[in-house]
């Protein structure tokens, strides 16, 4: 990376500001991703629309002809802003409680997001504090942990649907349960990591002043597992996020971004598809931005070391 | 004499051994265990193992141990297949199994609790305990379930799971090859080598790779199976969809940490390959690729899995009526639930398998990272 930096006699250098050092490739190829998704969008709309203006013999220049292929209405692949005035129209056009209103949508996942992370993660802590101090599940259950994840879980989601269906459990319960089971594991091995992180050392020394054992765990392997389960909880919620939406696919599910998606699919609505993937990616980085929140508001309880 | 909790442990299943003889096994009239005499002497026999295993050396009380477990629980199986028993099980029954159940717990602590020196035996009791473990779990699985009577279409018995699965095995090896060969290799060869070459080119020029990262970093983050839907449009139901849903996903996470893994080349190195004269194509080939290997190992594992989930979601947007993400909606609709679990296990099978062999690839070829050296 830096094989220039070597170069002997080099000419007078412009000294950028770092901040424009560390965005400008970053927006040269965002733009330049957009530009080859409007040529990708005239390319493989062309013959939609051609056909179209076939069918209704009406006479067309290559200008009419790729001005229709960024407004089809069921293209293939949408231009950006079809996306982006569909996505707005889908937020703000409709009242918050239609079902029409991506907002509806997105809360109906988020919900199931929320308890299915809630649940997985404590079930993730407790799991790791088990671990941590049994050494016979550190051996016997941990390798059985880690295959699970090697399994595609989700295939095991249409059965949690229909076995919690049949003993009475609807709605939103069996979406957060799959969603639990798909991001319980990173928050179990970030946290395994973390409660053993404590140099032997520093446990010697809680030893020596004859702290008992949920003092160690208190005072010593809790505040130096934090770090470690926030970089765990990073990851996991978005794992719990896409297991909501997944979650919503095999049910049929009449709400939320998985039903947008999967109607989507169904008639064909090409730009509604797209509209939900950009509202999930929101959400993606808004959960993402809510746990770093917490873990800088934590870390500044604990003494702001970060 | 004092005894040890272990060792009261080990008296507390063996006398529940005994007294579950006094039980009533089954809520319905059964015959007792007085007329079952070989039943009778295989619970004796289970109850003196582990009474015994109480007094000798600790590595031979392991052993008779799971003499005992094996003997106690083959006592509960046998019970099992009898009619007034299977789904009438009391009391009787139920203490067979809890006192089985303390006298495996104890042997899987003491085997995890075993130093050895010898680095082979050592690694053979590593694997042994979650092994055993995990019989543990299945044997209390068909027990639970057989015993209770919880109906099959709820949850059907793992030897329900194993028979079907055998009996169905054409149409396993049809689902498999869709979904496996078809649609997951193909997508996770087409998307770890476009992510790879793509990364070798940002490497090279450095602004590109400056703006990749962040976006690659940022993508990784993002629900992309939600692409699938999309996928299915533009590529028909047939397998060649689902490999594009995997390509989409795996590329990312191979992009990131190739990238990752060429920048973990260090300085001195670098000046010294200078140094040495070599090229571009050198330097690539003998520094910058070894010491990526282990990042882009760590890629391939992620994605190992990631394409395996993603095949499966696609398949619930359309397929032709073939795979394995199809037979598990399908037949979870129509309650056939062993089958259901029979694809699971299968999907598991092969799961494990990928990682596998993915890890393996990575001993065999990242050897001399330290992390391999300990």
């Amino acid at each position: 990376m830096t094989s220039s930096s070597y170069a002997t006699a080099r000419p007078v250098q412009i000294r950028w500001h770092p901040a424009i050092v560390r965005s400008a490739p970053v927006i040269v190829i965002v733009l330049g991703l957009i530009a080859v998704w409007y040529v990708a969008a005239v390319l493989m709309n062309r013959n939609l629309v051609r056909s179209q203006f076939e069918r209704d013999d009406t006479p067309y220049t290559t200008g009419e002809l790729i001005a229709g292929t960024l407004d089809a209405e069921r293209p293939l692949l949408p231009a950006p802003h079809q996306i982006i005035e569909t996505f707005s129209e889908d937020v703000f056009g409709w009242p918050v409680t239609s079902p029409r209103s991506l907002i509806f949508h997105s809360w109906v996942t988020l919900s199931a997001t929320f308890l299915g992370f809630a649940l997985g993660a404590a079930f993730g802590i407790f799991l790791a504090v088990l671990i941590v101090h049994a050494r016979t599940l550190q051996k016997s259950l941990l390798p059985w942990i880690i295959c699970s994840q090697m399994v595609p879980i989700l295939a095991v989601a249409p059965i949690v649907i229909v076995v919690l269906g049949s003993i009475g459990l609807r709605g939103l319960f069996p979406k957060a349960l799959i969603s639990a089971y798909l991001c319980f594991f990173p928050v179990t091995i970030g946290v395994v990591k973390g409660l053993s992180s404590p140099d032997p050392i520093q446990r010697d020394l809680m030893r020596t002043w004859s702290a008992t054992q949920p003092q160690i765990f208190w005072k010593l392997r809790w505040p130096s597992a934090v770090p470690f389960l926030f970089t765990s909880l990073k990851v996991s919620i978005t794992i719990s996020l896409i297991g909501a939406i997944v979650a919503e696919l095999p049910t049929g599910a009449q709400a939320g971004i998985g039903a947008r998606l999967l109607a989507g699919s169904y008639y064909g609505q090409t730009i509604q598809i797209w509209a939900a993937l950009v509202a999930a990616s929101l959400l993606a980085v808004l959960l993402i931005g809510l746990i770093s929140l917490i873990e800088r508001w934590v870390g500044e309880l604990m003494g702001g070391r970060a | 004499m004092t005894l040890s909790w272990k060792q009261a442990a080990m008296f507390v299943a063996a006398i529940g051994m005994l007294a579950a003889v006094a039980a009533p096994l089954s809520n319905e009239p059964t015959a007792d265990l007085f007329g079952r005499p070989m039943l009778l002497a295989a619970i004796l026999l289970s109850a003196a193992l582990y009474a015994a295993s109480a007094f000798v050396s600790a590595r031979l009380s392991i052993a008779v141990t799971f003499a005992g477990v094996l003997v106690g629980c083959g006592v509960t199986l046998v019970l099992l297949r009898d009619d007034t028993i299977e789904g009438y099980a009391a009391s009787g029954f139920w203490v067979l199994v809890l006192a089985n159940w303390i006298a495996a717990w104890l042997g899987v602590a003491a085997l995890a609790s075993v130093k050895l020196h010898d680095k082979a035996a050592g690694r053979m009791v590593d694997l042994a305990i979650p092994l055993l473990f995990g019989a543990f779990v299945f044997y209390l699985w068909e027990v639970v379930v057989r015993g209770f009577g919880v109906p099959s279409v709820l949850f059907p018995a793992p030897s329900l799971i194993g028979v079907r699965f055998f009996e169905s095995l054409w149409m396993l090896w049809q689902d498999f090859f869709q979904t496996f060969i078809l649609g997951v290799l193909t997508g996770y060869a087409i998307g770890c080598g476009a992510g790879f070459l793509v990364a070798i080119v940002a490497n090279r020029y450095t602004f590109l790779g400056r703006g990749l990262l962040p976006i690659g970093n940022f993508v990784s983050a993002l629900p992309i199976v939600g692409v699938a839907p999309i996928m299915v449009m533009w590529f028909g139901f047939d397998w060649p969809s689902k490999a594009a849903v995997v390509v989409v996903i795996t590329f990312f996470p191979m992009l990131v940490n190739t990238l990752a893994g060429l920048n973990a080349a260090g300085h001195i190195e670098r000046d010294l390959m200078r140094s040495y004269g070599a090229g571009q194509g050198q330097t690539l080939r003998k520094l910058y690729l070894p010491a990526a290997m282990p990042f882009i190992f760590n890629a391939l594992k992620i994605n190992s899995t990631l394409a395996f989930i993603g095949a499966i979601v696609a398949e619930f947007f359309g397929t032709p009526t073939l795979g394995i993400g199809f037979r598990i909606s399908i037949m979870a609709g129509r309650m056939a639930l062993d089958v259901v679990w029979a694809e699971i296990a299968l999907a598991a099978i092969a799961g494990m398998a990928f990682y596998g062999i993915v890890a393996l690839a990575e001993r065999a070829t990242t050897f001399w990272h330290p992390s391999y050296r300990t």
